[in-house]
């Protein structure tokens, strides 16, 4: 039995994640298209330059707040507050940096992440309010605790060694899309190499069940709300350091929208259950691809919102079953 | 217990009496000023603006911070009347709806006055005056700065607009595209969304940056506001461009830290929105009181042009303390 289980994945793995590579590649050929210098690169202040590094750098924001997503979303939850945490996050690090030693500000900023995740999970796990509600309140309130973090106004700082998150470079890629990989590689690691993704998996398919098989759904829960909320702090990080202050009326709105779309075409299903976190960051750099070229395409800016919805219609169409299932039908009629 | 009563009570007839006065000196009048909220810095700043214009005139002002809604407004409108103020200041947060309440403000002689916002045309006779800006003339100037500036040279100007749909962001564009027609060397080659903000102001420069052959075929840039012109620059520096020099840069809302891009080489024009609405406001309402002077339908504030050559550290100094 353990044998083939474990080599099943394995197998399966690329061809669930054809459609989205796919989608990814079909998207930067459009951008090609439209910008024939799309995939120019050349080293500009130690750090690589060119539209293909702005699809990443840029994606980045919504490839962390991806990574903490869709392991909530596997549970069958959902975080709406993502992108007021990223304003909270943003708001204590531009207010304490250039007062406070980087670590300093870096912990605080993270751990305010990572309390606002245990409130959710708290709500959740522990109230058993539903997720779309319990994630909600912060989604209002904390735009509202951010606003009264930074009084309404721009929060801007000097410090380099913040400002280095966004605008730092290693071995020549952007700081932002270094995290996000490093991110990404301890999630995996963590949710792949032990039991716990299959933990989190059981406890979204059906978390009554799970529990009374001995997981202990309460504290999986927990977790995945935490680490989203560290996410989100991270996200939040780098759009401050970014713009070299806290926005905390525009930082990260709208933002849980772009995450959640991104675990969705990952193919995960927001009833919860099977999950990739490779596939969701993807998702969050298909999205970029798509911004990036709607920005470079020189289209007057009243399309953008519906080039976005054609392309992400058009995605899911190419993963939707039912389709799969009609377009075999009908080849074999006219076969 | 008693005491404080008494105080109160003795308050009371002292304002009474200052009200009963006949030909109110300005010194004795009491403004209601209902506020939309804090929804940005440059509103945090008009609020601190309108009350140092109050104190300057002698003139008691009452504040009430509507937080976004129209039902807290009509509600805030309804209480300076009740409380029987000289007049009542209105930033209104839609341009509906307010019919009804003016009404009422009007049958007790209280005039109204509408402050950066207007409303619909059927309020309008129901106010004493509404002391806006024109955000079309905003554009002009800042097309007209270019205009001057470039003489006869080409120029490709990319644009930064704000949120599509905002009236002030088709103003915006409407103003610059009139003060640049008489000029057809100075051409807009992109044009898109920012929405308002830095970051999207950053994110869109680069594009145009990649766009337009790594910002060499690039004159000038104009931003609809001053928060989307600090991301751009922030875009330009990174892309290894002198934003200033190589680049011209011009925007709106004349924000503190323009200023301190200005200072620093890196910003040309900025076009001020003035935050000080309540000034005008305040002279219009003296006027009517003492003299009955009954002003236009309109008062337009002045849309500033700053410069380098404007001692940007002055004006940056007098405007970091506003709560911009």
């Amino acid at each position: 039995m353990q044998a083939p289980s474990r080599r099943l994945p394995a197998l399966r793995l690329p061809r669930r994640g054809a459609p989205q590579l796919l989608a990814f590649a079909a998207i930067l050929l459009v951008d090609w298209l439209v910008s024939p210098q799309f995939f120019d690169l050349r080293m500009q202040g130690g750090r690589l330059f060119g539209s293909l590094i702005d699809v990443f750098n840029r994606g980045a924001p919504v490839a962390l707040l991806s990574i903490g997503m869709v392991l909530v979303v596997a549970t069958r939850g959902i975080d709406l507050s993502v992108g007021a945490v990223m304003a909270i996050a943003g708001a204590v690090a531009a207010s304490l940096a250039d007062t406070h030693a980087l670590p300093v500000v870096l912990a605080a900023s993270l751990g305010a992440g990572i309390l606002c995740g245990a409130w959710n999970g708290f709500l959740v796990a522990v109230l058993g309010i539903q997720p779309i509600i319990a994630t909600l309140i912060l989604m209002v309130a904390g735009r509202g605790i951010a606003q009264l973090l930074t009084e309404g106004r721009i929060v801007t700082f000097s410090a380099p060694g913040l400002a280095a998150v966004s605008n730092g470079a290693v071995v020549g890629l952007p700081a932002p899309v270094v995290l996000t990989v490093v991110v990404l590689a301890v999630t995996v690691l963590v949710v792949r190499g032990t039991a716990l993704g299959l933990l989190i998996e059981a406890t979204g398919a059906n978390a009554r069940a799970s529990a009374l098989a001995g997981v202990s759904t309460r504290t999986t829960t927990l977790a995945v709300y935490v680490w989203s909320g560290f996410c989100a702090a991270l996200a939040g990080l780098v759009t401050t350091a970014d713009i070299l202050g806290a926005d905390a009326n525009n930082a990260g709105l709208w933002l849980e929208l772009d995450a959640i779309l991104a675990v969705v075409i990952a193919g995960t299903s927001l009833m919860g259950g099977r999950f990739s976190v490779p596939l969701a960051v993807l998702g969050a750099f298909i999205i970029q691809a798509m911004n990036t070229g709607i920005l470079l395409s020189g289209y007057p800016p009243e399309l953008n919102l519906l080039v976005k919805a054609v392309v992400v219609l058009a995605v899911l169409l190419v993963q939707s079953p039912r389709l799969a299932g009609l377009s075999l039908l009908v080849r074999r009629r006219t076969a | 217990m008693l005491a404080a009563r008494m105080h109160r009570l003795l308050l009371a007839a002292t304002v009474l009496t200052a009200m009963a006065a006949p030909g109110a000196s300005a010194a004795g009048l009491t403004v209601g000023f209902s506020q939309i909220g804090s929804e940005s810095g440059w509103r945090a700043a008009e609020t601190s603006v309108t009350k140092s214009e109050a104190q300057k005139r002698g003139v008691t002002l009452k504040i009430a911070d509507a937080q976004q809604k129209q039902e807290n407004q009509i509600k805030a409108i309804r209480s300076f009347v009740a409380q029987g103020v000289d007049a009542i200041f209105l930033a209104p947060v839609v341009a509906t709806g307010w019919d009804a309440v003016l009404r009422e403000a009007r049958e007790a002689k209280i005039p109204v006055v509408l402050l950066d916002r207007d409303i619909d045309p059927s309020g309008k006779d129901l106010t004493l005056t509404a002391v806006t800006s024109d955000s079309v003339h905003e554009g002009k100037v800042a097309g007209e700065w270019l205009a001057k500036t470039v003489g006869s040279k080409p120029c490709n100007v990319v644009e930064l607009q704000g949120t599509v749909g905002a009236s002030v962001a088709t103003n915006r564009k409407k103003g610059f595209e009139q003060a640049i027609t008489g000029t057809p060397t100075i051409k807009i080659v992109r044009s898109q969304t920012g929405d308002f903000t830095r970051s999207k102001g950053k994110e869109v420069m680069e594009s145009f940056i990649k766009a337009e052959g790594g910002g060499k075929a690039i004159c000038a840039v104009y931003a609809h506001n001053d928060d989307m012109m600090v991301g751009a620059i922030q875009a330009m520096k990174e892309a290894g461009l002198k934003p200033g020099r190589d680049i011209l840069t011009v925007s709106i809302d004349g924000v503190p830290d323009i200023f301190k891009a200005m200072m620093a080489g890196d910003a040309n024009a900025t076009v001020e929105l003035t935050p000080n609405m309540a000034g005008p406001a305040f002279d219009a309402v003296i006027a009517y009181k003492t003299k009955g002077t009954v002003p236009p339908k309109w008062i337009q504030t002045e849309s500033k042009l700053f410069t380098a050559a404007d001692n940007p550290q002055a004006v940056y100094d007098s405007k970091k303390g506003l709560g911009y």
